[in-house]
């Protein structure tokens, strides 16, 4: 990937009016998101408000409405954006024979992966892994990583093709404190080494008061964005985040899909 | 003392042998991800519908029922295909209403007049019986599989690590995961004869799995999945033409053994 000093900064990736109706359900109504490279934005807000949704809809992979531009500012001009995504976690049992190089290579490759590795895919793969300390995962079955190892590898696999925007949904299971810690650090590490801006749904607000650039508070729809500080001394985070339910406050275990 | 290669006198074992040689890499390769993308329901569900295809090849008086069968699978696949990408009922339980739907159909129509067992061959099939028309039918379809899994496994297998994810890579979702379908529903339908309804989805599912248990890695999966179904294939048409058994319950059995063995010795073997 190229990797620059720092984020040029004249990228922009706006969502305008972004709507998702399940059956007769409003999911997410008018939400409106601003996003410059180099800048690093967490979406938070209680279960079943929408996060995952909205991440779901960026992608394309449910119907909604409302638009996603992504405009180079020096000349206005409108280009193709490309999404690096990380899911929570794959679709890979216990016993399942996938290699990380397989699952690297599924994505990024056309050369078939059930014939004879291909030894330049490879050192690229390994390159790619090289950036979040994973090349010796290289030949490691999936189902067998642990859940920091699998989040690294996947975001090495998010970063392959040198994305404008890397959405992210935080892992909720399987990471320590530590690996939390490493977490957070190496996007700020992304954030400001390589030209893309960030989108993180977090459930961990001490990380996001820490390293988040702009927080938005989504419930259905974005109820207030801003600074972290600006977020979190809110009424409206405070109405959300209620005394009343402290445990989401300190943790939300699962977002809804 | 018994000549090991008298089988090979008999025109019907030749043809049988090769019918053996081209089908059975196939059930390796797709049977690798049928078992990876949980699918050993529905292509269940795609054997038994056979019957239905048959059924309604009768009724509209259509004289090759082996077109008309070939035909509703295709149908039936990308259907239990849309279904379950529409509903919100998990898939076991749509593919089981829409299978056993199907077959009462069919088994209601061919069993008309007390007519069944002029099919009822069907269930078990029989081997020795393929043409060399059938046999071109293999040929062709065993070019495509290859094809195809060449220039798509790769996508194939993102789509079923990720489906969102493999969107976001702009893989088509959608037209892969139909293409797959309807392949393993023509593979099904052009063996079916000769392995019978019954016992068609053991073929499928037993080398990947038993391949499953002692692979790391999508190259091991591949090879040893190929090798057990061949292996099984031409161990069985040979047992059962000594035992005077059915070829396909003969060529089962071998891969169920496999597949026991490797359960038992796969963990000692990846460690």
């Amino acid at each position: 990937m190229r990797k620059i000093i720092s984020p040029c900064g004249f990228h922009c990736i706006k969502v305008n009016h972004l709507g998702v109706r399940f059956n007769e359900q409003t999911v997410l109504e008018d939400v409106n998101l601003h996003v410059h490279c180099g800048s690093f934005h967490a979406i938070i807000g209680k279960n079943g408000a929408g996060k995952s949704t909205l991440i779901r809809a960026m992608l394309d992979d449910i119907p909604h409405t409302g638009s996603i531009e992504f405009r180079d500012t020096k000349d206005g001009k409108m280009q193709k954006l490309k999404i690096g995504y990380v899911p929570q976690s794959v679709n890979i049992e216990k016993n399942t024979p996938v290699s990380v190089y397989d699952l690297l290579a599924s994505y990024e490759s056309r050369c078939p992966v059930f014939l004879p590795k291909n030894r330049k895919l490879y050192e690229k793969i390994r390159q790619s892994l090289r950036i979040f300390e994973a090349e010796e995962l290289i030949d490691r079955q999936v189902c067998n990583l642990s859940g920091g190892q699998l989040q690294r590898v996947l975001l090495s696999l998010a970063i392959m093709d040198e994305p404008n925007l890397l959405l992210l949904d935080e892992p909720v299971s399987g990471i320590d404190q530590n690996g939390m810690e490493r977490f957070y650090k190496t996007m700020d590490y992304l954030k400001k080494h390589y030209d893309l801006a960030i989108i993180l749904i977090s459930h961990d607000l001490e990380y996001v008061a820490k390293y988040a650039d702009h927080v938005v508070l989504l419930d259905q729809t974005v109820l207030k964005q801003g600074s972290p500080k600006e977020v979190f001394e809110s009424r409206e985070f405070a109405s959300v985040f209620s005394a009343g339910d402290k445990d989401s406050w300190i943790r939300e275990e699962e977002d809804n899909d | 003392m018994i000549n090991w290669t008298s089988w090979l006198d008999y025109g019907f074992m030749r043809s049988a042998l090769l019918a053996i040689l081209i089908i059975t890499p196939l059930f390796g390769l797709l049977g690798t991800m049928i078992v990876n993308k949980k699918m050993a329901y529905f292509s269940d569900a795609l054997g038994h519908s056979a019957l239905t295809g048959i059924a309604v090849g009768v009724v509209f008086g259509v004289s090759d029922t082996n077109l008309s069968m070939v035909i509703f699978a295709v149908i039936f696949a990308l259907l239990l295909n849309w279904i379950g990408s529409k509903s919100t009922a998990s898939t076991d339980t749509i593919i089981s209403v829409f299978s056993s739907c199907s077959v009462a159909i069919g088994l209601a129509i061919l069993s008309r007049g007390g007519n069944f067992s002029k099919y009822s061959g069907l269930l078990v099939g029989d081997v020795l019986s393929i043409t060399n028309r059938e046999i071109i039918y293999l040929l062709v379809i065993f070019a495509v599989t290859i094809l195809f899994w060449l220039v798509c496994f790769n996508w194939l297998n993102a789509i079923c690590i990720h489906r969102a994810l493999a969107k976001s890579k702009r893989i088509p979702v959608r037209l892969m995961d139909n293409i797959f379908a309807v392949l393993v529903a023509l593979i099904v339908m052009l063996s079916i004869k000769w392995v019978g309804i019954l016992i068609i989805n053991a073929l499928l599912i037993l080398p990947a799995a038993s391949s499953r248990n002692i692979s790391v890695n999508m190259r091991e999966y591949h090879l040893f999945s190929v090798i057990f179904s061949l292996f099984s294939g031409v161990l069985g048409l040979i047992l059962s033409y000594y035992t005077n058994v059915a070829t396909g319950p003969m060529i089962v059995i071998i891969a169920s053994v496999i597949y026991f063995c490797t359960y038992i010795f796969g963990r000692r073997c990846k460690n």
